[in-house]
């Protein structure tokens, strides 16, 4: 019982979650910085940003409803740091790994975005409520590739278990090759997720000011920012647990540096992606996921298929 | 979901300035839009009359803290028609450098708002970074970043020497080539083509019709430019063309701002090349005689009008400024038809509008039934704050007879 109650909250759970959230948050906008010639933040900049939201005035709108207003952000929170217990970090079973779990996974990190919907509507303003139209909107045209993508490894190597994929791909690791048109799929609909450029059309600030979140101050919106902060991290966590399925067999210490490398990489990635393009506009955001990404999601799976009957 | 009006301004996020938009928007596309000037009226024009001529170039140059050499020079080109100055050639060729170093950096300072405005901070990163090369050039030359001072009635200020040169050619040299790296991006990135083309389009008729200027004229293939059409300074000696586009839209804008930003580099090397000798400002008289001058001048946004009206005193009678984005703001409106919500903020900003140089005349406004509201006089002005301040704060004016 404490055992369990440690894990969850602390390690590898909740707290550990925080500090390498802010830590990814950290490199994110430090190298963002660096590729844009900037100088950039110093490493403590997340944290104290944190601690500034956290000791300001959580100010409501009047006509906001004040249970939904308070209680999404901690909703949005609770589901990616409840994500994040399922994931294998460098053990080849995560803490409380069960048959299906990736689905569970998924559905997780759709929860945020609900969230965020929900915050915008509730928040009674028009910029907020354009924001969570917009973010729902995104969400239709994202999710279907990033699942597709993200199930697709899971289709060759027969199971719906995080560990058994990873069971899997250690016998088989030359298969992991074959799953990167989904890993590329997943890493682009990610942006949308984290609702970041090109695909951060629901918070636009120079349109809708700050979206969902416009009406958000203090601590609600420090648990935002940390949850959005968490999804990267719990995102990334995730595709390299699928994608990159390697050095989960290593001594501790070895498979602790692996997972590591591997979520920074998959940071990086997503940090280049946003200081390549420009914001797209939320129709051809639409018409892309679905001409482009669902396509090749699609193919991906076909190829697996294929695999699946043919070699193995 | 139903038609909403938001409220884009007089505080937002995109906009560097206060102005009010509402936006009519049905899902999100925008049905219609109306907009609100004046929350920028500082009595620039009024407070001229007070000053003289002198003090009154150094106001004026205030008017924007982009384009200030345009304002001063326009200013001082009115003036000197009037008085029947004729400046000495060099003055004439350092004020066309300045004026042309003042392009560059306002169409770099333009090319990274845009980038902001479609969300690509990276292109603004990069934009500004060079733009830093030309802030310096002109602090080296003049003493100041903005507002540069170097005018004066009869000439300029400040002589510039063989190092100045030497380092200005360096630095252009620099610039054309990072000029260069932009137009690839410009002609290459996929996501700036498909956020910037076929938005905010303005058909040539239109142009003409609406009576644009500057770069949002000449991506509608309309070759208005008054450095060619009513030449001023040394622009006439100068060999340059005038760039226009066929895109009609923000993309045909981008295209001409940086290829005008080529054209201005190599306006500056003839410049430099043929630098006349002799002196930099003639004697000018303190008291102007009486008379009256309009002056044009080809802003970065397009071209600035002032006139001014001298009655033989020390101190102007009358100044007026129309910045270019009065004139260009007409067409905002017909950009925005049909567009999207997501495109309002590159639309206005593809104008490069400069609404505090803008507001500083009143427009008769319009009642939202179409009746056009009568200008009030003085009287009425004074009648209805005593009445205002009666209702609304309880305070009692004595009106006296």
């Amino acid at each position: 019982m404490i055992h369990s109650l440690f894990a969850i909250f602390i390690f590898p759970g909740f707290l550990f979650l925080c500090v390498i959230s802010l830590a990814a948050e950290f490199i994110d906008r430090k190298v963002y910085a660096r590729l844009q010639n900037r100088v950039g933040p110093p490493w403590f900049q997340p944290l104290a940003d944190m601690i500034k939201l956290f000791g300001k005035e959580d100010i409501m709108p009047e006509e906001a409803n004040p249970l939904m207003f308070k209680g999404l952000p901690i909703f949005a929170l609770a589901a990616v740091a409840t994500a994040f217990l399922y994931i294998p970090l460098w053990s080849p079973e995560s803490l409380f790994s069960f048959d299906c779990d990736i689905i569970v996974v998924l559905y997780l990190l759709t929860l945020p975005t609900i969230a965020f919907f929900l915050a915008g509507w509730y928040s009674t303003s028009l910029y907020a409520m354009i924001g969570a139209i917009r973010s729902l909107t995104q969400l239709f045209a994202y999710e279907v590739p990033l699942f597709l993508g993200v199930l697709a490894p899971a289709i060759i190597a027969n199971t719906w278990s995080l560990s058994g994929l990873i069971a899997f791909y250690r016998i088989h690791p030359v298969l992991a090759a074959c799953n990167m048109l989904g890993f590329f799929v997943s890493i682009i609909a990610l942006q949308g997720k984290l609702e970041k450029v090109p695909f951060d059309i629901p918070e636009a600030e120079t349109e809708i000011v700050a979206g969902s979140f416009t009406e958000y101050s203090g601590r609600l919106l420090a648990m935002f920012r940390m949850a959005i902060a968490m999804e990267l991290v719990v995102g990334a966590s995730l595709f390299s647990a699928v994608f990159l399925p390697f050095g989960f067999g290593l001594p501790l210490a070895g498979a602790i540096a692996a997972y590591i490398v591997k979520i920074v990489f998959i940071i990086l990635l997503s940090c280049l992606i946003r200081t390549l393009f420009a914001r797209m506009r939320i129709d051809q955001m639409v018409e892309f996921c679905w001409k482009y990404l669902a396509p090749i999601a699609l193919t991906q799976i076909l190829i697996n298929l294929l695999i699946k009957g043919m070699v193995l | 979901m139903a038609k909403v009006t938001i409220p884009i301004g007089p505080q937002h996020p995109s906009l560097k300035e206060p102005e009010s938009f509402s936006v009519t928007i049905d899902g999100e596309k925008i049905i219609s839009m109306t907009m609100k000037l004046g929350y920028n009226h500082r009595g620039i024009e009024k407070a001229c009359e007070e000053r003289t001529y002198l003090q009154d170039m150094y106001l004026i140059e205030r008017i924007c803290g982009i384009c200030s050499h345009t304002h001063s020079t326009c200013f001082i080109q009115a003036v000197e028609e009037i008085a029947g100055l004729e400046i000495p050639r060099r003055a004439a060729y350092i004020r066309s450098l300045v004026g042309e170093l003042e392009r560059i950096h306002s169409h770099l300072l333009w090319l990274g708002v845009a980038g902001h405005e479609i969300g690509f901070d990276t292109l603004l990163m990069y934009s500004w970074r060079d733009r830093e090369i030309v802030m310096d050039l002109l602090a080296m030359l003049t003493g100041n970043r903005v507002n540069y001072a170097i005018n004066t009635i009869g000439g300029i200020r400040r002589d510039i020497n063989a190092d100045n040169i030497r380092d200005i050619l360096k630095a252009v040299d620099t610039l054309e080539e990072r000029t260069k790296y932009y137009i690839q991006i410009a002609t290459q990135e996929v996501t700036l083509i498909q956020r910037l083309s076929g938005v905010g389009t303005l058909s040539f008729e239109d142009a003409k019709r609406l009576g644009a200027v500057g770069p949002t004229a000449r991506a509608s293939n309309l070759p208005r430019d008054t450095r060619k059409d009513d030449p001023y300074a040394a622009y006439g000696e100068l060999n340059f063309k005038v760039v226009t586009d066929t895109h009609n839209d923000v993309y045909g804008r981008t295209l001409v701002r940086v290829g005008e930003l080529m054209e201005s580099y190599a306006i500056i090397r003839q410049i430099l090349t043929n630098l006349p000798d002799g002196p930099i400002a003639v004697k000018a008289p303190r008291k102007i005689a009486p008379g009256e001058a309009t002056s044009r001048y080809e802003a970065p946004r397009g071209e600035d009008l002032h006139y001014v009206k001298s009655n033989g005193s020390d101190k102007p009678e009358r100044v007026k400024v129309r910045a270019p984005t009065l004139a260009n703001l007409q067409s905002v409106s017909k950009m925005l038809e049909n567009g999207y919500l997501a495109d309002f903020p590159i639309v206005i900003a593809a104008i490069d509008p400069c609404f505090s140089c803008t507001d500083r005349m009143i427009v008769g406004v319009h009642h939202p039934d179409g009746e056009l509201a009568g200008a009030m006089d003085w009287k009425a002005l004074r009648t209805y704050s005593i009445d205002w301040y009666k209702k609304n704060r309880g305070v009692n004016f004595k009106i006296k007879a």
